[in-house]
C-alpha cells in the first residue's frame, strides 16, 4: 500500500491531495495537464520536499513533516522515468543501464539479460543516447530505472514527448512490464487510453486537488471523469472473463455480469480475465428483449439511475448484474420509452463498437487495442 | 632555447610555473564556488558572488596590498603559515602564484558557472532517483559533464595568470629569477634606458603565449565537447 497525504504551496494552487494506492498494481494519477501530477509523484521520490504530509510505502515512512523526517531521494529506491527521457549524454546506452545497476541493491528482482530482453535493447547497447529515437530513448530510460531494482516505479507521462504512432509501439512495452514484473506503478497520464490501457486503480485530479479515487470500473462511472474527458469518450470499464468462441461467428464469447459480450476472437484461453470499455454513445437500450437484430449483444438488467448529461441527452445507469454499464439516450426517449430507475431494460452494442482490453497475466491486466 | 637570452627564458619557465600552480591551486575553489552559485540557493549568495567577482574591480596593486597585509610574513595568516608549515609568501613564486590565482579566480568560476547552469539539473535528479548520492552524483554526472566547461576556464585563467602584473609586483616585488614573470620583465626592461628591443621581444613573447593559450583552450574544448557527444538533449 502506497498511502500519501501531502500539501504543498505551488504558483498557481496549492496541492492538498490525499490517497492511498494498492501494491502491487498499476495506479494511474488522471487529470488535465498543470493540475499538480508531476508534482505529486516528485514529492513520493523525494525530489520535491512538501510543506507538510506523510508518505508511507508498503508501512514504511518515507516522509513524516510531523516528525521532521524525510528519506532522501536517493536512499527511497523508487524508480523515476521522466517525460523527457533524461539520459546522461556522456554514457552509452550500456552505460546509462550499468550506472543504475551499480547503485542497485544487492538482491535484485530483475537482471539486466531480462530487461535486454523485455525492452529489446539489445541493438541499442553500444549506441550513443543521441542517436536514439523517441522510442528508443524512453525504452532505455525505463529499464535503466528498473534496473535499480526499484520498490515503486513512478513514470511520468512516459509517452507525451513521443509522437502518435510511436506511442503504439511503446504501449506493449509497458503492458508487457506490468505482466512480468509484480512491481507496483504509478503513471501519470492526462490520456484516459493510456490509462485504461495500463491501470487497475485511478486518482482523479484537478487543480491540486483529488477529485476521485477508485477501481478503474468505479471512477469510469464517476460523474467527475465526463468532465476531464469529454462526452464522447464517456463509458463504462466492466470487468469479464473469457468463456470460449461462438460457434459459427468465430467471435470470442466473455463474461460480463449475468451477460455475455461477444468480441474479436483472440488467442486468449477460457478465463482470462478481460477489461471492455463501453461507451455510452454505443449503447442502445431497449424495453424488452429485441430479436432478429444484428447487434451481436444483448445485456439485460435493471435501470438505476437516470441524469441527464447535456441539454438533449440523459445518461442512464443500467445494473447488468454484478456490472454497471452507461447508455446515453437522448431525453426525448426517455420520455417515450418511460424509462425510470427500478424499471428493467436491455442494453445493445455492436461487437464492432467494443474496445476490448484483455488481461493476459495472472493479477495484472495486459491490454490490446480496439478489437473488431 | 637558443633564441632566448638567459633572462627571458628566466621569465618565460618562471612565468609558466606560476600560472600552473596558480591554475591548480585555485581549480578546487573555483570548482566548488562556481557548483555552489550555480546550484545552490542559500542566504548571502549574492554576497558571496560579489566577494568572489572583487578582484575584477579592484585595482590590482589593492589586490596585492590586502594579500601582504594577509598573507605577509607580520600578517595573521603569514604568520601561522611561516611559524605552523614553514611557508613564506610574500617575495616567494609561491607568493606571486597566489597573487595570480586571487587575480584570475573570477573568471574562473564564472567559465565552470556557466558551464553548470547551462547543464540540465534534471540529470541529477535521475542520478538521485537511481541511489547517487551528492558526492557520487558531482563525480560521475556533473563533472563530467561540466568537463569542456571546467578546462577552457583553466585554460583561459592560465593564460590570464601569464599576464598578472599588479597584484604580483605589489606583493611579492620583482625579484630577477624568483618573482620576475614575463610582465615584469618587460616593465624592469622598460625602465633600463635602451630596454625597447628587449621589451619588444618580451611582448612579442607574450602575445604569443596568450594567443596560443586561448587557441589551445577553444580547441579543447571542442575535442571535449565532441568527446562527450553533447548533442541537441545535452
Amino acid at each position: 500500500m502506497l498511502r500519501v497525504a501531502i500539501r504543498k504551496r505551488l504558483a498557481p494552487f496549492e496541492l492538498d491531495v490525499e490517497f492511498e494506492l494498492p501494491t502491487p498494481g498499476v495506479a494511474a494519477l488522471f487529470g488535465p495537464s498543470g493540475c499538480g501530477k508531476t508534482s505529486t509523484i516528485s514529492a513520493i521520490a523525494g525530489l520535491l520536499e512538501p510543506d507538510a504530509g506523510r508518505i508511507e510505502l508498503d508501512g514504511e515512512l518515507l516522509l513524516d513533516t510531523a516528525q521532521g523526517r524525510s528519506l532522501a531521494a536517493e536512499r527511497r529506491r523508487i524508480g523515476y522515468v521522466f517525460q523527457e527521457a533524461r539520459l546522461f549524454p556522456h554514457l552509452s546506452v550500456a552505460g546509462n543501464l550499468h550506472y543504475a545497476l551499480k547503485r542497485a541493491p544487492a538482491t535484485r528482482f530483475v537482471s539486466l539479460e531480462t530487461v535486454i530482453e523485455l525492452l529489446e535493447l539489445e541493438a541499442l547497447l553500444e549506441r550513443r543516447t543521441q542517436r536514439l529515437s523517441g522510442g528508443e530513448r524512453q525504452r532505455v530510460a525505463i529499464a535503466r530505472a528498473l534496473l535499480s531494482q526499484p520498490r515503486l516505479l513512478l513514470l511520468d507521462e512516459p509517452l507525451a514527448s513521443i509522437d502518435r504512432e510511436r506511442r503504439e509501439e511503446l504501449l506493449p512495452y509497458l503492458e508487457s512490464l506490468r505482466d512480468r514484473l509484480a512491481l507496483p506503478m504509478v503513471y501519470v497520464s492526462h490520456q484516459f487510453d493510456e490509462v485504461l490501457r495500463l491501470a487497475t486503480h485511478v486518482v482523479l485530479m484537478q487543480a491540486g486537488h483529488v477529485l476521485a479515487e477508485g477501481g478503474i470500473g468505479t471512477i469510469s462511472l464517476d460523474r467527475r471523469l465526463r468532465t476531464l474527458i469529454g462526452p464522447e469518450s464517456v463509458g463504462a470499464v466492466v470487468d469479464g472473463r473469457v468463456l470460449g468462441t461462438e460457434a459459427g461467428s468465430g467471435l470470442m464469447r466473455v463474461a460480463v455480469g449475468r451477460g455475455e459480450l461477444k468480441l474479436a476472437a483472440e488467442p486468449w484461453p477460457r478465463d482470462t480475465p478481460v477489461r471492455v470499455q463501453l461507451l455510452a454513445r454505443d449503447v442502445i437500450l431497449a424495453t424488452r428483449p429485441l430479436e432478429q437484430l444484428s447487434v451481436r449483444n444483448q445485456l439485460s438488467g435493471t435501470i438505476t439511475a437516470i441524469e441527464a448529461d447535456d441539454a438533449h441527452s440523459d445518461l442512464v445507469s443500467v445494473d447488468v448484474g454484478g456490472a454497471t454499464i452507461l447508455a446515453r439516450v437522448t431525453q426525448a426517449a426517455t420520455r417515450e420509452l418511460a424509462l425510470a430507475p427500478g424499471l428493467p431494460a436491455w442494453a445493445l452494442i455492436k461487437s464492432a463498437s467494443l474496445h476490448g482490453h484483455s488481461y493476459q497475466g495472472a493479477r495484472v491486466p495486459r491490454c490490446m487495442m480496439p478489437t473488431i | 632555447m637558443a633564441w632566448l637570452s638567459p633572462s627571458e627564458e628566466d621569465a618565460l619557465v618562471l612565468s609558466l610555473s606560476v600560472a600552473s600552480r596558480s591554475v591548480l591551486w585555485s581549480l578546487p575553489f573555483a570548482l566548488a564556488l562556481g557548483w555552489l552559485l550555480a546550484r545552490r540557493g542559500f542566504a548571502g549568495r549574492m554576497l558571496l558572488d560579489a566577494i568572489v567577482q572583487l578582484p575584477l574591480v579592484l585595482p590590482p596593486v589593492a589586490v596585492g596590498y590586502l594579500l601582504l597585509v594577509v598573507f605577509g610574513t607580520r600578517g595573521p595568516i603569514g604568520a601561522w603559515l611561516d611559524r605552523v608549515l614553514g611557508i613564506q609568501l610574500a617575495f616567494t613564486s609561491n607568493g606571486a602564484a597566489l597573487a595570480t590565482a586571487v587575480m584570475t579566480f573570477p573568471l574562473f568560476v564564472r567559465t565552470i558557472r556557466l558551464s553548470m547552469e547551462s547543464l540540465d539539473p534534471g540529470l541529477e535528479e535521475v542520478a538521485r532517483t537511481l541511489g547517487a548520492g551528492v558526492l557520487d552524483r558531482f563525480a560521475t554526472i556533473t563533472l563530467p559533464l561540466v568537463l569542456p566547461g571546467v578546462l577552457a576556464g583553466a585554460v583561459t585563467a592560465f593564460c590570464a595568470a601569464l599576464g598578472e602584473f599588479g597584484a604580483v609586483i605589489t606583493f611579492v616585488s620583482n625579484i630577477p629569477g624568483v618573482t620576475r614573470t614575463l610582465p615584469l620583465a618587460l616593465y624592469t626592461a622598460l625602465q633600463a634606458p635602451g630596454g625597447e628591443h628587449a621589451a619588444a621581444r618580451l611582448a612579442t613573447l607574450s602575445i604569443l603565449l596568450g594567443l596560443s593559450g586561448l587557441l589551445l583552450a577553444e580547441w579543447l574544448a571542442r575535442r571535449v565537447r565532441r568527446m562527450l557527444g553533447r548533442g541537441a538533449h545535452a
